[in-house]
């Protein structure tokens, strides 16, 4: 706490202070054969959604499962800064929901993150409202569309009131209806104060969505910057090609 | 094939006139049967498990000794219980060689591994499948055990199953340790055995035929239940 | 968890199930280590109501064969031995483990054999020559080979007729390892002579083509005798209700009743306590 405190100071401009939640320096990831996360050093703010774009096999991934803890840096520091692991919620690009209820999925997650019994009924209510799930609340989770299933996935996830919330390619199988509901509930969850980090590929959601975009390539951040920016007018040759779609891996 | 004409009628004939001894010997069949399955189940099901999810040294081991014993042969788990349970043996204080009690501890040794490996291999897929999901959600040991055997709990009563099919059908075990004492501690099996060594062997398909229909009676009795309670819950 | 109640359910029906169809509450009970041949033949059944209606105590019997019931009851499991290898329980009084031994009642042992009857054997009352005969036939003839009363009489008439059978084993003599009805189903099923005693025969329901071919023979008796086991030995044994058996079995109801038994109107067991 003393920490961000001082950070919140130095960083004072008259606007909403931005905490430094979580930092990276230098992060390297190694499998047996070759080098998958090559030195990364970043640092998240909380407020607003950060997109990380990059081509397949760039290290988005990864590198958000670094985040979350999921998987083990070969060197380097990742580091929680006002913020505990307990903080941090992941939704996977495919969906793996409980053999449950939609209800009783959430109850598990309320249970999960020790959510006072009697604070958990109200809370379910509100989760299953924000993703518009109300009148799905007692078939089975897995008996849900594609995109139900991910907005339900979402809301679990959001069940313990996480500061930073990482997502992974969340959209990427779901047709453009069902994207865009779930890209309003990403939106009601980032005003609600949670800082989002979203793993996609299209640019057009990064657009909708993001203020900042980290950009890797072959293991590495090659460029962070406002996502205006980063779409108008990229500064890294890798980011053009990319943004051309003709970035060859 | 005049045996087997002569033993269908010979089970329809025990099962339409209600026969006294038949009824306390599927009672006590049962008694034994399911006593000892459930006893297995509350040892097994957190023991697979534990195995499907602990990672400590020896787990391999522990593993592959406890799928052998899913082949042991009933026989040897009823002398290893006689020679505990016998009055010469260190359990022989409790007296409880050639009752009913001690058939469900040799049942339930029996069946134990076989749901304990089957479980463990139930929940060691559903753990590969919720892994990455129960950490990002911060799931401790305890609530991961807990929320994979519940995931799985639909699965895991084919395990039961598969016990329960084991114990019903050995005579092995039950016979050493019971003793096929009539009114005691005969049961379907052993009775069938008596049957067999009398010579009687219509009478002994008889026996056999209904222990098969009490099987299946059973064995859709569980699976209707699962796919119920699948269809109602989970998908 | 409305799933776990039909199995409670079925637990519950067992055990009501059980309860409700078993016998009369006994004063209390003990155990005989006996032999198949005598709960083949339906005797116990017969027999121990009437002990039991008497006396108020449950008799229950674990059959076995004779070498395994002497192994039981060294070890304690059982009040009363009641078995048929003089020699063997005799041995088990001597060694400590039994207090007395008393003739109970007899029968004899016969040749059964196939109708083909391929040793020429049919009719004789010379149990050392109809070996002898199977044996230079080379005819199938399947054993006990456990050990039991009927398997070391069977052994010490082929002494009797210098043909050890056990070269032979798995050529034409076959070694069950199991009971007398287990033995006689082999037999029958396979055209083997079998020694069985003669109770045993009579209740047996899987005869075949099988016949009696040897009886008579005086070395073909078969002495039955009840040993109470040794409480000095065994802490647990129920010395009062296993004598309160003994006496009554050896008593005249108890011999009367044993006389009495018959099946296909042929007695199967002679008493005879002195």
């Amino acid at each position: 706490m003393p920490d961000s405190n001082i950070i919140s100071l130095q960083n004072w401009t008259g606007k909403p202070a931005q905490n430094t939640i979580v930092q990276l320096e230098d992060v390297v990831l190694d499998s047996e054969s070759r080098r998958l996360v090559d030195g990364i050093s970043l640092t998240l703010r909380s407020g607003g959604i950060t997109a990380l774009m990059g081509s397949n096999g760039a290290g988005k991934t990864l590198t958000l499962r670094l985040i979350a803890r999921l998987l083990q840096p070969s060197s380097g520091i990742v580091r929680n800064c006002s913020i505990e692991e307990r903080d941090i919620a992941f939704v996977f690009q495919r969906p793996v929901l409980l053999r449950r209820t939609v209800a009783a999925n959430l109850l598990h997650a309320l249970k999960l993150c020790k959510v006072p019994r009697h604070n958990r009924r109200e809370r379910i209510q509100l989760l299953l409202d924000i993703s518009r799930l109300s009148e799905m609340a007692n078939s089975p989770a897995r008996m849900l569309s594609g995109g139900e299933q991910q907005r339900l996935a979402m809301v679990r996830a959001i069940a313990g009131n996480p500061k930073l919330l990482l997502l992974d390619e969340p959209t990427a199988s779901l047709d453009p209806h069902a994207t865009s509901m779930l890209e309003n509930l990403m939106t009601t969850i980032a005003n609600s104060g949670t800082k989002l980090v979203l793993v996609t590929h299209d640019a057009g959601q990064a657009r909708r969505l993001s203020s900042d975009v980290v950009f890797m390539h072959e293991g590495r951040i090659a460029e962070h910057t406002p996502t205006h920016q980063f779409l108008n007018t990229p500064q890294s040759d890798e980011a053009k090609a990319y943004l051309e779609g003709r970035l060859l891996v | 094939m005049e045996e087997i004409r002569t033993a269908f009628a010979a089970a329809f004939k025990l099962i339409v006139t209600l026969d006294h001894n038949l009824f306390e010997i599927v009672g006590l069949s049962l008694y034994v049967t399911l006593t000892a399955v459930l006893i297995a189940c509350l040892i097994g099901l957190p023991l697979g498990a534990l195995l499907a999810v602990g990672r400590f040294p020896g787990r391999h081991l522990v593993v592959v000794f406890i799928n052998s014993l899913m082949g042991l042969p009933p026989v040897v788990v009823g002398l290893v219980v006689y020679l505990m349970l016998s009055s010469a043996g260190p359990f022989g204080v409790l007296q409880l060689l050639y009752t009913p009690t001690a058939m469900i501890i040799a049942q339930a040794l029996l069946v134990t591994p076989i749901i304990a490996a089957l479980s463990r291999q139930i929940i060691e897929a559903l753990h590969g499948e919720y892994d990455e999901m129960l950490r990002s959600m911060h799931a401790g040991r305890m609530a991961t055990l807990s929320t994979l055997i519940w995931d799985a709990r639909y699965s895991l009563v084919t395990a039961a199953l598969a016990g329960l099919g084991r114990a019903f059908a050995e005579v092995g075990a039950v016979m050493i340790v019971g003793g096929n004492i009539n009114h005691v501690t005969r049961v379907m099996t052993t009775a069938i055995a008596l049957e067999t060594s009398k010579g009687e062997l219509a009478l002994a398909l008889g026996l056999g035929i209904i222990l098969v229909g009490l099987s299946i009676m059973i064995n859709t009795a569980l699976m209707s239940l699962r796919s119920e309670m699948e269809r109602m819950a989970y998908a | 968890m409305t799933h776990r109640r039909p199995i409670t359910l079925l637990l519950g029906a067992a055990t009501a199930l059980s309860l409700l169809s078993s016998t009369a509450i006994a004063d209390g009970f003990i155990i005989v280590q006996s032999t198949t041949s005598t709960q083949n033949s339906g005797l116990y059944d017969v027999l121990l109501p009437q002990f039991q209606k008497a006396s108020g105590v449950e008799v229950r019997v674990v059959a076995v064969g004779t070498g395994q019931a002497i192994k039981n009851a060294t070890k304690c499991d059982g009040d009363v031995l009641l078995v048929h290898a003089k020699a063997a329980e005799e041995k088990f009084v001597a060694d400590g483990f039994g207090i007395s031994r008393s003739d109970v009642m007899y029968n004899d042992f016969v040749i059964v054999g196939p109708a083909a009857d391929p040793a020429g054997i049919a009719g004789s009352s010379d149990i050392t020559a109809a070996l002898k005969a199977i044996a230079i036939a080379g005819a199938p003839f399947a054993s006990r080979g456990d050990d039991s009363g009927t398997h070391k009489k069977e052994l010490s008439l082929w002494r009797a007729t210098g043909y050890g059978p056990a070269a032979a084993s798995g050529t034409w003599y076959r070694e069950t390892g199991s009971g007398m009805g287990a033995t006689l189903n082999v037999g029958t099923g396979m055209g083997a002579y079998v020694m069985t005693d003669r109770a045993t025969w009579i209740a047996f329901g899987n005869k075949g083509g099988h016949k009696i071919m040897v009886e008579g023979d005086k070395a073909l008796f078969n002495q039955y005798g009840i040993i109470a086991v040794n409480p000095e030995n065994c802490p647990y044994v129920k010395s009062v209700l296993a004598q309160k058996f003994i006496d009554w079995i050896l008593s005249p109801s108890g011999q009367d009743a044993i006389g009495a038994y018959k099946r296909d109107g042929q007695q199967l067991f002679f008493p005879n306590a002195s």
